[in-house]
């Protein structure tokens, strides 16, 4: 199965850049992604700018409507995403508790719906 | 015609007992092949219905378990050749053929560890492990689960349906897990397991099934499956010294009695001994937990010359970093005042007060704890509002009489939060408890899993 491992965390809970914690963020990332690399499940995974650069666009009675900011203002924001081809939910918990950002912010595991009717 | 009706009736008996004592391992073994636990639901009802025509017909099996999941099996197996799908059907077909070959009379394996994990697996909610535990595990029906909290039965299928399809959406694994998770995993399923119980204890005896039994059946399933771990030995303890005062836990006047004033002659001294000796063997094993703590605490709660408060305290002293949930601290702060520390323990509720006010427990403490200190106005307050809180008659009552008898004839009250604070912190939440004062402080530990909000 894919998951996708969600980051979610709040700007203000996050290492200031320069100090050894921001240092040791990065090296907690790097070390995930030789990991994920090396056991043969990374299928991918990027990082996203904030979001006040965040665009969001809707279609209401054929007119688009578009909005400066995120899709909800929350004090948590989405900063970036896995995705990992495992065998199960346990073994994307354990990856996702490898995540650096875990530890002050909330990693949300979920898997990717498949249209292949052979593996429903 | 003559004895078909009879018959019937005995066939349509003798199935629903192998259904109800055998309903988990067959389920265990059916989602073991199909990796799918509706499947196997509606596989094993349709081999119910096949049972009720063919044993009326040729008679009882020899080993009615083997012979329902061979059928079982056979109609899962016409069902997803009809859908056609074939990465599954192979799949399937392949652990199926295996069936194929057993003898009717041949047992089946015991694969029920392998169910009872994903059924509490933290990534449920809390009060879904429980349902789901109990129907597949245990056998209950949704309509007798729907009745323990209060639901309605369409509610509880749809609560029922709803982990099923996550357990398979998902991908919960149907496995044992491995070392380096086991000790927390182990926990989660303890704990949804002493929910059972308390639930059972809160709901008291009038109710269709026991889940105070269901709760000591399953914590025995589990020792029996992997034997020598001390928590379950712990947690097996604890429920059985509970247990042992079920009968002497309402006193006459309907109030309830704290473990020190019962009559001890309505405790069950089998159940009693029972779970005494399985502390002391998991005790021996020098791998404390929370489970084994608690069980402590209950064995000392009935030692036999009343309860022995000084060990209690540091039983909860070390309970309180272990597991420092509000119940736990509170308990703490009753043990600091039962031992003469009165200050330290006012001082404990005085720290909590802002964050826990108007949590039921915290009232009934600082009840009992002000009136040790002689602070009757700080009692008497709190004693109102933990009655107010109160969710049983019993407890209500005992209350009352504790605040009557408060600054008269120099008299302290007895401790009875134990008694009130056990079962109303720790208990499976109802739908209606979403805006519980304590988020994630209801005995889970680091593993509540419903305090990320």
């Amino acid at each position: 199965m894919q998951y996708m491992l969600l980051i979610y965390t709040s700007p203000d809970a996050e290492p200031v850049y320069g100090t050894p914690e921001f240092q040791a963020m990065m090296q907690g990332f790097t070390d995930f992604n030789d990991r994920a690399q090396a056991d043969g499940v990374l299928r991918g995974g990027e990082a996203l700018q904030g979001i006040e650069t965040a665009t969001s666009l809707r279609l209401r009675g054929g007119k688009v409507e578009t909005m400066d900011g995120p899709f909800a203002e929350t004090r948590e924001h989405l900063g970036g995403y896995y995705i990992l081809e495992l065998p199960d939910l346990d073994a994307a918990l354990r990856y996702a508790a490898l995540l650096p950002v875990a530890a002050w912010g909330t990693i949300e595991v979920r898997p990717l719906m498949s249209y292949n009717p052979a593996n429903l | 015609m003559t004895g078909a009706a009879p018959q019937a009736m005995a066939v349509a008996r003798a199935l629903s007992l192998v259904m109800r004592e055998d309903r988990g391992r067959l389920m265990a073994a059916l989602v073991a092949r199909l990796g799918d636990f509706q499947r196997a639901e509606d596989a094993l009802q349709e081999a119910g219905i096949s049972a009720l025509l063919h044993w009326g017909r040729s008679g009882l099996p020899d080993s009615p378990r083997a012979w329902l999941l061979k059928v079982a099996g056979r109609k899962a197996l016409d069902r997803l050749r009809a859908e056609g799908r074939s990465a599954r059907r192979e799949a399937a077909l392949a652990q199926f053929a295996v069936l194929e070959t057993v003898e009717a009379t041949e047992d089946i394996s015991d694969e029920r560890l392998r169910l009872i994990f994903p059924c509490c697996h933290p990534a449920l909610e809390e009060k879904s492990r429980v349902a789901l535990t109990l129907r597949t595990v245990c056998g209950l029906t949704t309509e007798e689960i729907a009745r323990m909290f209060l639901d309605t039965a369409s509610t509880m299928g749809q609560r029922l349906s709803r982990a099923k399809s996550k357990i398979a959406l998902a991908g919960i694994p149907f496995a044992v897990p491995g070392p380096e998770e086991w000790d927390d995993r182990l926990r989660t399923v303890l704990t949804t397991i002493y929910l059972i119980f308390t639930t059972g204890y809160t709901a008291g005896p009038d109710e269709p099934r026991n889940l105070c039994a269901e709760a000591i059946f399953l914590c025995r399933l589990l020792l029996a499956l992997r034997p020598g771990q001390a928590e379950i030995e712990g947690a097996l303890a604890l429920m059985l010294l509970t247990d042992a005062r079920c009968a002497a836990r309402i006193g006459a006047d309907g109030a309830s009695v704290p473990p020190g004033e019962q009559d001890r002659a309505l405790w069950d001294t089998q159940c009693l001994n029972e779970g005494r000796a399985l502390l002391h063997t998991a005790l021996l094993r020098k791998r404390a937990g929370p489970f084994q703590i608690k069980a402590a605490i209950s064995a000392c709660q009935m030692a036999d010359t009343g309860p022995d408060w000084p060990q209690i305290l540091q039983l909860y002293t070390v309970l309180v970093t272990l597991e420092p949930t509000a119940v736990v601290r509170l308990n703490h702060a009753v043990a600091l005042a039962e031992t003469g520390h009165v200050e330290a323990a006012q001082a404990v509720i005085t720290r909590l007060q802002p964050e826990l006010d108007g949590f039921q427990p915290l009232h009934a403490a600082a009840a009992v704890i002000h009136a040790r200190a002689g602070a009757w106005d700080e009692a008497r307050r709190n004693g109102l509002a933990a009655i107010e809180g109160a969710e049983r008659e019993a407890d209500r009552l005992l209350l009352r009489k504790l605040l009557q008898g408060l600054g008269s004839a120099g008299r302290g009250p007895t401790s009875a939060f134990d008694t009130i604070s056990m079962f109303t912190g720790e208990r499976v939440m109802r739908d209606d408890d979403l805006a519980r004062p304590v988020g994630g402080e209801n005995g889970l530990g680091s593993h509540g899993g419903n305090d990320l909000a």
